[in-house]
C-alpha cells in the first residue's frame, strides 16, 4: 500500500470517530468530568465558604443516608413524579392524537400546545402561586363556592404535590405532545388504512396501530421525563417565596435538599454532592427499570413488524 | 433567617421594594480625608473600579460625581437583580480567588460567613473612619481580629406600624403618640394590647406572623445560638432557655391568646391580607415601610409609632467589603469610604430610601425632616432615627446562626401558619433537626 492509500483507509476508519469526537469531548468536559468531581468533593469535607478541608471517605453517605430529611425529599420527589409524568404521557398522547386529526388551522393548534413551554418557569409560579394560594387563591376560592373545603395546598403534603404537579403538567404536556404527533406523522398512512380496510374502527386503530407503532417514541419520552421528574427543583422551589419547600419540608425535592445543604443553610458542599451522587444513582437505577417495563408494555404481539412492512 | 426569607421573596415575587433591605452610601466630602487626600493628586494613574451591588443601593448619582471629582477614576458599576445571586458570585469567587470588583456589597446575612474568610478581605480601617457609624453597626463589620473588613451603608430600625382605623374601632387609642404609649415597652406588654384588641376587633388579629414576631425578639439577644466567651460555641438548642422562653410566649400570644392572622411573611396570602385588613399591627424596619406602601395601596390608617416592644431592634441591613484579590485595593477603599460617608449616605436615602447607619447622618436635618405620607404624614425620619438610636444590642452571629435561625422558622410555621403540630411537638423536631446540622 502506498503512503496515501494507507491514509486514506486510515482517514475512512477514523473519519467517524472524529466527526462525533466533538460530542465526546465536550461531553467529558461538562458531564463526565463534573461527575466525577463531585464524587470526590462526597468524600470530602468541603464548606462553600472555606473551600475542601480533608479527605473523610463515606462520612458524607452516612450522614446523608440517616437524615429524615433525605428520605422524605425522596418520597416526595417520587410523588411529584408520578403525579406529573403519569397522566402527563397520557394527556400528551391522547392531545397529539386530537393534533393528528384533519383539523382547521392545525399550525394555530399545534403551536398552541407549546406555548407553555414557552412562559418562564418564574412567571408560571408566580401565575400559580396565586392560583393555589390558601386563603386568597383562586382554586380555593372556586372550591368554598360549591360547598366544598378549602384545601390546604401549603401545608397538606399530598395536596402541595398535586398543586406542583399542575405546574409541571402545564409546562410539560405541550413538549411531549409535540414529540408524540411528530411520531403519529411518521406512521405510514397505508398501515392505518389497511386497519380501516380490515374493518377496525377509530379506538382499535388507535391502540392497536398507533400506539405500538410509538413504542420507542414512548420509552423516549417515559426515560426523558423520569431524568426529568426526578431532578425536579424549578417548580417546588418556586412554590412559596423561601425555596425550601415548606416548614416541615411538605414539597421538598431530593434536589431541594440538595441546594439547601450546600447553598442555603449548612453550606456543606460535600454532603450536597453526597446527595447529588445518590440521585444519580437512584435515577440510573429508576431508569433501567422504566425501560423494562416499557419495553414489555409495547412489545405485544399485535405490535405490526416494521420489517415486515417495509417488506 | 429572616432575610434569607427576604431575598426568596424578592426572587420569585418581585417585589421590588422589599429590596431595599440593605444599602446606603454616604461620602463626605468634608469626611473623606482619605478620599480627597488620595485623588487630590492628578497626576495619579487611571484606575477603573469595579462596584458590584444588588437590588437598590442608591449609588448611581454618586458614581457620576465622585468620577467628576476624580478625573483618574472610573466607575464600572455592576448590579445583580437579586441578593442571593450576588451571594453565590460572591463565595464562589471569594474561593476561587479572582473575579470580584474592586467593591463588594454584602447583606447582613452574609456576614456570619464573611468573618470566616475575612483574611480574603482587605482592612479597611483608619482615622477617617473611625466612630463614623452606629457602635453596633460597626462591630458587626468587624473582624474577629479587630480589623474593619465592612463599611455599613444602611440599616433597618424597627418601630411599629398599625392600622389606626382598626385600633379605634376595638377602642384603642389612635394617636402615635398615645399608641407608642399603650403599647408600653415590653413583649407581654404589646401581648396584653394585642388581647384588648381581638376582645372586640371581631377576628381581625394583633399580627401578622408569629415568626416575624420571633425575628424582632430574637434580634435582641445578645448571644441567641451562640455564646461568645471564651469562643464562639453552638449552645445546644434544647439547653437555649432564652430563646426557648421566646418561643413559648409568642406561640402562647399566637394559638391560645388568638393574636396571629397564621400567615408567613411574602407569601401570597400575607400580601393579600394587608388590603382585607387581617391584622392590626406589624414590625417594621425602616424598609417594611415602602412594602406595606406597596401592599396596601389604597388602605387607609396606616401609621407607625415610635416604640419597639423590648428596647430597640434592628432588621436587615447591608455593607460594603474590598475584596483583597483586588489590583486596585487602596482607590477602592478610598471609594468605599467616600460612598459610606453621611452626606452620601443621605443623598442614597433621599434617592432610594435606604436608611443611613451612620451616626452624623441620623442627626442631618435632611433625614430628620422627612415625612410618609401614606403613614398619615408620620415623621418616619425622627422616628426611624430614633429608633436606630434605641438600638443597644449587637446581635453575635456565628457560622451556624442562620441555619438555626431557619431551624426556628420551621418549628414555629408549623404550628403557627401550617399548624399541623403543637407548640411542644414542633420544639421536639426542631430540637432533632438543630442536632442534625452537626
Amino acid at each position: 500500500m502506498t503512503w496515501r492509500q494507507r491514509l486514506s483507509r486510515w482517514d475512512v476508519k477514523s473519519a467517524p470517530y472524529l466527526y462525533i469526537a466533538p460530542f465526546f469531548l465536550l461531553f467529558a468536559l461538562v458531564g463526565l468530568f463534573p461527575l466525577l468531581y463531585t464524587g470526590w468533593v462526597a468524600l470530602n469535607k468541603w464548606s462553600l465558604v472555606k473551600g475542601n478541608q480533608g479527605f473523610i471517605g463515606l462520612a458524607n453517605f452516612q450522614y446523608v443516608l440517616a437524615q429524615p430529611r433525605f428520605w422524605d425529599g425522596v418520597t416526595n420527589t417520587f410523588s411529584i413524579f408520578l403525579l406529573s409524568s403519569v397522566p402527563q404521557i397520557f394527556m400528551a398522547i391522547g392531545i397529539a392524537a386530537v393534533l393528528n386529526a384533519n383539523l382547521r388551522a392545525k399550525t394555530f393548534w399545534r403551536m398552541g400546545v407549546l406555548v407553555p413551554y414557552v412562559v418562564a418557569p418564574v412567571a408560571v409560579s408566580l401565575v400559580f402561586g396565586k392560583l393555589f394560594a390558601d386563603e386568597s387563591g383562586v382554586v380555593n376560592a372556586i372550591l368554598t363556592n360549591i360547598g366544598l373545603d378549602p384545601i390546604g395546598w401549603h401545608s397538606d403534603r399530598f395536596w402541595s404535590h398535586v398543586a406542583i404537579a399542575t405546574m409541571v403538567n402545564f409546562r410539560w404536556t405541550g413538549y411531549n405532545t409535540l414529540i408524540f404527533l411528530a411520531a403519529m406523522q411518521a406512521i405510514p398512512n397505508d398501515v392505518i388504512e389497511a386497519a380501516i380496510v380490515d374493518g377496525a374502527n377509530r379506538w382499535q386503530t388507535f391502540f392497536s396501530v398507533t400506539v405500538p407503532m410509538l413504542r420507542p417514541t414512548i420509552i423516549f419520552v417515559v426515560i426523558t421525563s423520569t431524568i426529568g421528574g426526578l431532578q425536579i427543583f424549578d417548580e417546588p422551589r418556586l412554590f412559596d417565596n423561601f425555596s425550601l419547600g415548606g416548614p416541615d419540608r411538605e414539597w421538598m425535592t431530593v434536589t431541594m435538599y440538595l441546594y439547601e445543604l450546600g447553598w442555603n443553610v449548612q453550606k456543606n458542599l460535600g454532603r450536597s454532592a453526597a446527595v447529588a451522587w445518590l440521585l444519580f444513582l437512584i435515577i440510573v437505577i429508576f431508569a433501567l427499570i422504566n425501560y423494562a417495563i416499557t419495553r414489555r408494555i409495547a412489545s405485544s404481539d399485535s405490535r405490526p413488524n416494521r420489517k415486515a412492512l417495509v417488506k | 433567617m429572616r432575610s434569607s426569607l427576604l431575598r426568596g421573596a424578592a426572587v420569585t415575587a418581585g417585589l421590588a421594594l422589599l429590596l431595599v433591605g440593605c444599602s446606603g452610601p454616604a461620602a463626605t466630602p468634608s469626611a473623606s480625608t482619605s478620599a480627597s487626600t488620595s485623588t487630590s493628586a492628578p497626576s495619579e494613574e487611571k484606575v477603573t473600579l469595579t462596584v458590584a451591588t444588588f437590588n437598590e443601593f442608591g449609588y448611581e448619582d454618586l458614581y457620576a460625581e465622585y468620577m467628576k471629582d476624580h478625573p483618574n477614576v472610573t466607575i464600572t458599576p455592576k448590579k445583580a437583580a437579586t441578593s442571593n445571586e450576588a451571594r453565590e458570585n460572591y463565595f464562589n469567587k471569594l474561593a476561587a480567588g479572582s473575579g470580584l470588583s474592586d467593591i463588594e456589597a454584602i447583606e447582613v446575612d452574609w456576614l456570619p460567613d464573611v468573618m470566616q474568610t475575612a483574611d480574603k478581605l482587605y482592612d479597611l480601617s483608619g482615622d477617617d473612619v473611625k466612630g463614623r457609624w452606629l457602635d453596633w453597626k460597626e462591630a458587626a463589620g468587624t473582624a474577629p481580629d479587630g480589623k474593619l473588613v465592612a463599611y455599613g451603608t444602611d440599616i433597618g430600625p424597627e418601630g411599629v406600624c398599625y392600622r389606626a382605623d382598626l385600633f379605634k374601632k376595638a377602642g384603642l387609642p389612635t394617636d402615635r403618640a398615645e399608641v407608642a404609649k399603650a403599647l408600653g415597652s415590653t413583649w407581654d406588654d404589646y401581648f396584653n394590647l394585642g388581647k384588648q384588641f381581638v376582645a372586640k376587633s371581631n377576628g381581625v388579629a394583633w399580627f401578622d406572623s408569629a415568626d416575624a414576631i420571633m425575628q424582632g425578639q430574637v434580634n435582641q439577644l445578645a448571644n441567641a445560638f451562640s455564646s461568645t466567651e471564651p469562643e464562639e460555641t453552638l449552645i445546644p438548642l434544647a439547653d437555649n432557655a432564652p430563646v426557648k422562653a421566646q418561643y413559648d410566649s409568642i406561640l402562647k400570644a399566637a394559638m391560645d391568646d388568638k393574636l396571629s392572622a397564621h400567615l408567613q411573611q411574602w407569601q401570597p396570602d400575607w400580601v393579600d391580607a394587608f388590603q382585607k385588613g387581617k391584622f392590626a399591627t406589624m414590625l417594621c424596619p425602616g424598609w417594611m415601610l415602602g412594602v406595606i406602601e406597596g401592599n396596601a395601596k389604597g388602605v387607609e390608617g396606616w401609621d407607625i409609632a415610635n416604640t419597639f416592644p423590648g428596647g430597640g431592634g434592628n432588621w436587615g441591613g447591608s455593607y460594603l467589603t474590598v475584596p483583597a484579590q483586588g489590583a486596585h485595593t487602596k482607590e477602592a477603599r478610598d471609594l468605599a469610604a467616600w460612598l459610606t460617608a453621611p452626606e452620601q449616605q443621605i443623598k442614597a436615602f433621599k434617592a432610594k430610601g435606604t436608611f443611613p447607619s451612620q451616626k452624623a447622618a441620623l442627626t442631618s436635618p435632611d433625614l430628620l425632616s422627612v415625612t410618609n405620607k401614606f403613614f398619615n404624614n408620620a415623621p418616619t425620619g425622627q422616628i426611624l432615627a430614633d429608633r436606630a438610636n434605641a438600638v443597644k444590642v449587637n446581635p453575635f452571629k456565628g457560622p451556624q446562626y442562620f441555619a438555626v435561625r431557619q431551624v426556628i422558622a420551621d418549628a414555629i410555621n408549623r404550628v403557627d401558619v401550617t399548624k399541623k403540630q403543637s407548640a411542644a411537638d414542633s420544639w421536639a423536631q426542631a430540637i432533632k433537626e438543630f442536632n442534625a446540622l452537626g
